[in-house]
């Protein structure tokens, strides 16, 4: 029983991180500007890993494994949102102005 | 289900080389290699469990490393350098 209930968290940790890597994909390949592809990256990239690594950390049971699935989390965690800064900041400072439309009135 | 994960792994990673190989300006390229680089951290991982290797994850750790490092290398080049390829420079 408590198997089944496991599997079950660790197939919807894997649907919604699937779901939303595609989403990213989807965004790095259609969005305008580079500050919105961007966006559409470091956004997904950060949960969807998470929620793929902790559906594989409920599959892989206590031990080692456990222990390396942990490690590579928290290495992605701190190291997805410093390259994104870097990226943006690399950016702006080699002259890409993002696309501003002031379309609204007033 | 882990075959799931892992086409749709290859899916993303194959529009990622798509941005890659067509970006206008060179940090659409950098962003691309990063996010190439996170997904193949994840898809040497459930490689692994596919496989039933969890050997696997050790090279997926090195890999996160190099990645980090490599992007950042790149960043640093081409912050501070005069002659910059831009594709849509302004």
């Amino acid at each position: 029983m408590m198997e089944l209930i496991i599997q079950l968290i660790s197939s919807a940790c894997f649907i919604l991180g699937a779901l939303l890597i595609l989403s990213g994909g989807v965004g790095i390949l259609r969005f305008p500007d580079f500050f919105t592809r961007m966006h559409a990256a470091g956004i997904t990239e950060t949960l969807a890993t998470s929620l793929i690594l902790i559906g594989l950390m409920l599959i892989a049971g206590w031990g080692l494994v456990l222990f390396k699935l942990v490690l590579i989390l928290l290495f992605i965690m701190l190291t997805s949102p410093t390259a994104s800064h870097a990226l943006a900041k690399s950016a702006m400072h080699g002259k890409l102005t993002p696309i501003i439309h002031n379309n609204h009135s007033g | 289900m882990l075959i799931m994960l892992a086409i749709v792994l290859l899916t993303v990673m194959f529009m990622a080389l798509l941005r890659a190989l067509l970006g206008p300006s060179i940090y659409d390229r950098i962003l691309a290699v990063n996010l190439f680089g996170t997904k193949t951290v994840l898809l040497i991982a459930v490689m692994g469990f596919l496989f039933g290797r969890p050997e696997f994850l050790d090279i997926a750790l090195v890999y996160a490393l190099i990645n980090f490092i490599s992007v950042i290398g790149v960043l640093r080049y081409f912050e501070y350098s005069d002659n910059r390829i831009n594709g849509s420079e302004s």
